[in-house]
This record gives C-alpha cells, structure tokens and sequence, in this order.
C-alpha cells in the first residue's frame, strides 16, 4: 500500500504524469514488484511452518519502509488529485469527491475481483491451487505462476488502495499500518466473507467515531485494535465468516 | 461386559450424511472392526468417538459414561487413545520423547513442582521413561529410539504411532488403518502386534481396516459401512459372506 | 570423535549430557564473573546484553518451542518496567517484592493476550499480539499518573535488600543471577511435560490433543509464563536505561527481538542467548560500519582515480548515514536468515560439530527439509 502511494506521487509530483496515467503505472510497477518478490523470496518459505512466513513478510515491511524512507525521505507529503477540493451535495451533506472516489474505486475492484475469482478460468485455478496444490500440479495447473499472479493482484489493489487512501490520509512510511485495522475489519466480518469484509469495516469506522466523541482521548486510535482483540477472544469466526480445520 | 457404545450415530456435513445411524457395541477384550468403500465414513467415526467433530444426533458412551460432549483431551485421561490416517507425530521430535509425550495423560506433577524440578518430579520423570522403554520393548523399537521421525521411513512411523497411543495406557485403542502402506511382513508383523495387544495387554482394540486378510484374522466382530449406513454386523466370516457386502464392497 | 555411553536415565535427564560439558559451562561461568575485571568499560554493555538475553529466552520459550510468535513482545517488557518502577518509587515496594509483583502483572496481561491465542493460530496471533502491542503503547502514553505518560519517567538505581546495586559491577552480577535462574527454570521446564506439552502444540495441535494435552490451559501457561520473565527483564532493564518513555517499546524492539529469536536458531536455549549477543551487537556494528564503509568504498573506487573516489564517498556516506536505515537493516538480517540459514546460529554450529564428528561421512542431505505441498481445508 505505501509503496503505490509513494510510487504514484514520484510519478505525479516528481516526473509531472497525469493522475490516471500514474495511478496505472503505479499498479504495474507494484504488482511486477510483487510478483517479482513471490518468485525469489516467498517461492522459498512455501513449505516451513507457519511463522516462518510470518517473521519473513516482518522483515520484508521492515525493508520496505527503510528503503521508503531512504528514497523519499520521512516526511509527509500530500498526493494531487482530480478529485480533490470538490465536493458533491448528497442528501443535504456536502461529501468530498476524494472519499467518492474511494467509496467507487472499493465496488468497482470488489466486483471485478469477485468475478475473477468465480467465473474465470484464472481464478478458479487459483482457488483450485490455494486449497490443494498437489492436486493441483496433476491437474494441469502451473502453480508456481497462479501463486505469482496471487501476489501480482494483491500488491496491485494493495497499490490501488494506497493511491486512493492517498489524499485523506497523507502520505508517509507508516501508511501501512492502516492495513492493521483492516485486518480487524476483516476478522469482524469475518474471513472468507466479502460482505462481511465490508460490514466489517463500516462497523469500524462507527466504533472509531463514537469512541472519539464520546470516550476520553486516545482511545479513538486503538478503539479498532480493541475490537479486533475481542473478536478475536469470544467469536473468532467473526459474523460472517467459517472456521477452518484441519482434516485427519 | 459392553467397553463402548455408539447409538444411532449421525453427523451431517453441509448436505451430506457422512454417518447416518450408525450403532454397535464393543465388548472389553475384543477386536472390533470397521470396514467398508472409501468415503462410507470409517474415519468419520473415528474422528466422532475422538471427539473431533461434534454430531448431529447419536450417543456415545465408555465404560458406563456419556462421552458425547466430552473434550477431545479429555478422552486420555478415560483410557481412550487413538492412531491416525496421515501419521500425526511430532516430526522434529524423536521417537523418545514422542513416546514421552504421549505419558502427558499420567502426569502427576504439577508446574511450580517442575519448574523446580524437585526430587519427586526426578522420580516421576523416571517412571515415565521406564513405561515408554517397556512400549518400546514391546513393539521392537530400540534401534529407534533416539532417532527423529523426519528420518524415519514410513512402516516404522506407522509402529511409532500404534506405540504412542500404547504409551498412554488405554483401556480402548483406536487404530486407523493400521496396516496402509505396510509391506507384507510388516503387516504379519501387525496383526501379531494387535492379537498380543488384546491378549497380553487386556486391551480393546476398535479398528477400520481395507486389509481383509488382516481383518479375519484378528477381528472378533466386524462392522460393514456403506455411504454412512451399516450394511452388515458380525463375526468375520459372516460379514465377509453377506451379499450387501459382497455387492458394495468386496466385489463377485 | 568422542561417543558419551549412556548408562542410567538419571543421566539422560540430567541438563548436561556428562562431565565434560559440565565442566565447559562452569569455565564459562568463571570466565563471565571475571570480565568485569578485564574490560571495565564494557560491563555496563554486557549487562543489557543479559538483559536481552532474558528477552529472548522469554520469546523463545513462547515462538520457539510453544509456536506462537508474538510480534507484540516489547509490550511485555514496558508492562513490566512500568510496574516496577512505579511500585518501587512512587510505592515504596522493597525491590524484590515490586519485581515479583512486575512478573505476575506482566503474566497477568500475557494471559489476556492468550485468550484470543486459544482459538486463533499462525499469522492471526501474531496480529493479535501486534494489535495488543499498539494498545500498550497507547496505554502508556496515556495513564500519566503511573507512567508519566510521554513526559517519560526516571528511574533511580536499584537497592536490594538494603544493599545498592548502584555500581556497575554490582548490576552486572544481579542480571547475570536473573539471567542463569531464567536458564536453569526454564531448562527444567523443557526436560518435564509441561516443556514437551509446548513443543507437542507446536508440531501437531492435533496430536496434541489426542494425548491429553489441554491446549488452551498450556497455551496460556506459554504466554503466562514468557510473560512472567518479560516482567523480570523489565524491572531490569528500567534501571539500565535509566528513563522510561513509551516510545522504547515500540516495534522495532518487538523486531529486534523476533531477529533475537530467529538468528540464534529457533527451538533452542543456546539460540537464545546467541541471538542476545547479535542483536546486541548489531548497533555497534552498524555505528562501526558507519564510519568505515564509506571510506573502505571510496578506497575501492579510488582505483579509478581520486574524483572517483570522492565521489563514492560522498555517496556512500550521504546513503548510510541515513536514519531509517537501521531498521531496514534490522529487516534484511532476518529475512535472509529464514531463506538461507532457518535454523539459525546455533543449527550452523551444531551442524558443524555434526561435521566434524562424522568427518568424512557427513552428508549434506541430513538437515534437507522435506518438500510439502499446501493445503487448505475448510470445514463450515
């Protein structure tokens, strides 16, 4: 996510792009980045236990945001955009076009991704790959390419998400840690739910308002992070979502 | 004396019935076998009286105790104890202290004693290790002992298992396919393993087994299994010759 | 190459496996008490690196035999700073008691943080530590009345029954005794079922189980207990840096110390304290190499001509001596130890010893992992 942002903002502040040209670019580079990470790096941990995986994507967001800060420096800087100091009249409420843009860009990728996952031949050969991959090699499936793509398309929307999250958040090395949150969205909807993803997170952001308003200060920054705990402590599953389990 | 009873067992996964009405009794002292077509939910049942699935209806019950809501953990300390399909043993761990694991469910002291490590848990230490050398013993394993099971081959994992579960000292063993990837004498080997068990040990043996030589061998009553449903009950012999059997299961 | 008979189970059960490497560890020991007469300038340095020994034994008992990798653990620590410095200071607690208290309140926040470890495992438990980890922080910044909040917080030098450990040498010996008890708990732990009930959770929870391991009751005794050294290490470790704020027990100390953890080899006593000495070392080395890289590459680039070796040095010096390097540092180090050297410091050393004892038989094939294929069921 912080990479795409900082990579859109070179491409527009520093080498003068129009915003839809570099926001495109900015999801090339991304996902070409990451898949270039699955095929060196990821491709090798595949097989260890599970917090090896772990401690590796630590360091690897350890690594990113040095080498953030060392190519763009550790201030914050802010992303032009189209969409910025407009607004729209809706209902009586005076709503910025910039979070417009980010509530369109979020259905838009949703039902694109959903369509790829279920009706094309790509993406059910990736689900096929991520549930079974032995069987998967005998179907005929190049898996090693599927996880690479995986890692393609996630680093795309992560960039995607980082460009639109740009302007309301301000850009800097700690971007990312928004992503915390969204975990606690997601957990609360619970996994495997794209609706429940999206509830999920409405629900955060209402927990965060009221928590700013009617709780005493500080609390509004980790009010996400306390409901991602207990979530997590009394119903795992979320609202939405399903348990997995190991079959013996 | 009936050890252990399933009645009327069923457990639905989505829209299908893995196990749909199932129910026998097992006597202390015998050999009881499940047998049946891959996916007539042998294993199903396994998992159901290991607690590991909850099911939908049926009661299961050990030695006079409802055991149908119990703790998978639990089922140790009641004399339980069972072997799996894809051989689940610590891989980094070596055959010793897999065996010393499994002494888990006699373990009578308690951590501030061990954080210390206090003469009595020395003692207790010992006992453990002479329990696990006896199972060692029993199933032929000393050139084993301090080897890890990643360097194992495969028919030696599957004794380490059978000699983990023993460790524990059940009144009931469950043993999943026990003889599934063995070569012909390790499964000699195995049936002789199971008749000592039942003889020399005292202990119930409930079984699910495609080898059906294996099974008239050692089985003293045997269950027939298909799609969930029990198609046939009774001594090896008789199973073997009923036609639904025949028909679903061990072909013309 | 030397083959040690094993003649009784005492002696399989013992911490040693025979005399001889009794012997070694008490030379060490010797050799320990008397650094501080030979490099007085170092001991204040050695002190914390027991400290962060205590650190990573306490992660490793939870990520390294128990399996539950804690991204949060820096929060323990502050947890038990905390609580120490106020109970002795602003309370009056005698040092020893206001320390045990630190260990049970530290244990007490490691328990809460374990119950969501109960149902949860693998990459959610360690958000779920992360998200905790943030929360602390926030705690701390906020509950001015016990933590000074983000004014920080002084800390004076410990008394101990009386006694003040106020000198350096005194402080030395006093971490270097948390230090060895730690060891010698912990080790008792790991010959006893509750240490092989930990690694059974990490290897097959499933099994686990089947053998009557209650997961839940010993994952919260992992958390618990890591927790409770944490708390330790904690009250020590206020004294040394002298001046508490919250933002010490960010991140990167939860970094520093997975990187503890995973160079010195997971899963193993000695791996903790090999990792202590890296990351120990590793901010001296950086400072070091701060200095001497720049020049050594204008020295290399000098072959091609003194404006050439200007310039590389130039360049060099403006790139290292940048401030967010460290972590990127940090970050390189433990992603290249998982990809090339996975068991860490100490598997390289035992696999040399390995070599050498089986010279010329050793086979390389002996620590090959075994390749696996992934697969995710999902059970509604």
């Amino acid at each position: 996510m912080m990479l795409g942002a900082f990579t859109c903002y070179m491409l527009v502040v520093w080498y003068h792009w129009g915003y839809w040209a570099a926001l495109l670019m900015a999801v090339v580079l991304i996902a070409l980045f990451g898949a270039l990470l699955d095929s060196t790096v990821l491709r090798r941990v595949m097989g260890q236990p599970q917090f090896a995986v772990v401690m590796l994507t630590i360091g690897l967001g350890a690594i990113f945001r040095s080498f953030a800060s060392i190519t763009w420096g550790s201030e914050i800087y802010t992303l032009p955009t189209p969409f910025s100091a407009r607004a729209t009249r809706i209902g009586g409420v005076s709503v910025s076009h910039e979070y417009l843009s980010i509530i369109a860009g979020t259905i838009v990728l949703c039902a694109v991704l959903y369509v790829f996952f279920t009706h094309t031949r790509v993406g059910v050969a990736m689900q096929a790959a991520s549930q079974n991959q032995l069987a998967a090699y005998y179907m005929g499936i190049p898996v090693k390419l599927m996880f690479s793509l995986i890692w393609a398309i996630s680093a795309g929307v992560a960039a995607i998400a980082g460009v639109l999250l740009a302007p309301v958040s301000l850009i800097d090395i700690n971007l990312g840690f928004i992503g915390l949150k969204a975990f606690a969205a997601a957990v609360l909807g619970g996994f495997g739910s794209i609706p429940g993803a999206l509830v999920g997170g409405i629900t955060i952001g209402l927990v965060e308002l009221f928590s700013g308003t009617y709780l005493p200060q500080g609390f509004k920054d980790v009010a996400a992070y306390v409901v991602l705990l207990l979530v997590l402590a009394v119903r795992p599953q979320g609202m939405f979502g399903a348990v997995g389990r190991k079959k013996v | 004396m009936t050890l252990f009873a399933a009645e009327d067992l069923a457990i639905n996964f989505g829209g299908i019935k893995a196990v749909d009405g199932v129910s026998f009794e097992v006597e202390a002292g015998q050999v009881f076998t499940i047998i049946g077509p891959n996916g007539a939910g042998k294993t199903t049942i396994f998992n159901l009286v290991s607690r590991i699935y909850d099911p939908t209806q049926g009661r299961l019950t050990f030695a006079g105790e409802d055991i149908t809501r119990v703790p998978p953990h639990d089922l140790v300390r009641r004399g339980i104890a069972r072997t799996f399909q894809n051989i689940e043993l610590f891989e980094h761990a070596t055959v010793l202290q897999n065996l010393l694991l499994a002494r888990h469910a006699h373990r009578r002291s308690r951590f501030v004693e061990e954080l210390l490590f206090l003469p009595r848990v020395r003692a207790l230490e010992i006992a453990h290790r002479e329990a696990a050398e006896k199972v060692i013993d029993f199933l032929d394993l000393p050139p084993y002992r301090d080897s890890l099971i990643a360097n194992l081959p495969y028919g030696v994992r599957k004794i380490v298992e059978v000699a983990r579960a023993l460790c524990t000292e059940p009144k009931l063993l469950l043993l999943d396919e026990p003889s599934s990837g063995l070569s012909v004498e390790e499964r000699e080997d195995m049936a002789f393993w199971i008749q000592d068990i039942r003889t020399l040990l005292g202990i119930t043996v409930l079984m699910v087994e495609h080898d059906m030589g294996l099974v008239s061998a050692v089985s003293d009553r045997v269950l027939a299994l298909n799609y969930g449903r029990p198609i046939a009950i009774g001594s090896a012999r008789e199973v073997q010759e009923h036609p639904e059997v025949v028909k679903a299961y061990l072909g013309g | 190459m030397r083959f040690v008979f094993k003649t009784s189970y005492t002696q399989d059960l013992g911490l040693f496996r025979d005399g001889v490497q009794r012997n070694c560890y008490i030379a060490l020991l010797v050799a320990v008490l008397a650094l501080p007469q030979v490099v007085p300038e170092y001991v204040g340095d050695i002190s914390l690196l027991f400290i962060y020994g205590l650190c990573g034994l306490s992660l490793m008992v939870l990520a390294g035999y128990t399996g539950l990798v804690s991204l949060g653990h820096a929060a323990f620590l502050g947890i038990g700073a905390y609580t120490h410095v106020f109970l002795t200071q602003d309370l009056g607690w005698p040092w020893l008691v206001s320390a045990a208290a630190a260990a049970v309140v530290t244990a007490g926040a490691g328990v809460l943080v374990g119950l969501p470890a109960l149902r949860m495992t693998g990459v959610y438990l360690s958000i779920a530590t992360l998200a905790f980890a943030l929360i602390i922080q926030e705690v701390f910044a906020r509950w001015d009345r016990v933590t000074g909040g983000l004014k920080g917080k002084a800390v004076d030098k410990p008394v101990v029954l009386g006694i003040s450990f106020a000198g350096a040498g005194g402080f030395y010996v006093l971490c270097l005794v948390a230090l060895i008890a730690a060891l010698w708990l912990t080790a008792n732990l790991l010959r006893t079922p509750t240490g092989r009930a930990w690694v059974a959770i990490r290897d097959s929870e499933i099994a686990a189980q089947s053998m009557g391991v209650n997961l839940a009751a010993y994952k919260t005794m992992a958390f618990a207990y890591s927790a409770a050294m944490m708390g330790v290490a904690g009250a020590l470790f206020a004294h040394k840096v002298g001046f508490l704020a919250p933002d010490i027990f960010g991140v990167l100390l939860s970094i520093q110390f997975l990187l503890m953890v995973v160079v010195g080899g997971l899963g193993s006593l000695h791996g903790a304290l090999l990792g202590a000495v890296f990351v120990a070392l590793l901010p001296v080395a950086i400072s070091q190499a701060r200095d001497a890289v720049p020049a050594w590459a204008a020295a290399m680039a000098g072959v091609l001509g003194p404006a050439a070796g200007s310039a590389v040095f130039a360049a060099t010096d403006r790139f290292i001596k940048q401030p967010g390097l460290e972590p990127g540092i940090f970050g390189l180090i433990l992603v290249l130890f998982i990809l090339f050297e996975p068991l860490g410091i100490y598997g390289r050393w035992t696999k040399l010893k390995l070599y050498f004892s089986m010279f010329p038989l050793y086979k390389r094939a002996t620590f090959k992992r075994q390749k696996s294929y992934m697969r995710s069921e999902r059970l509604r």
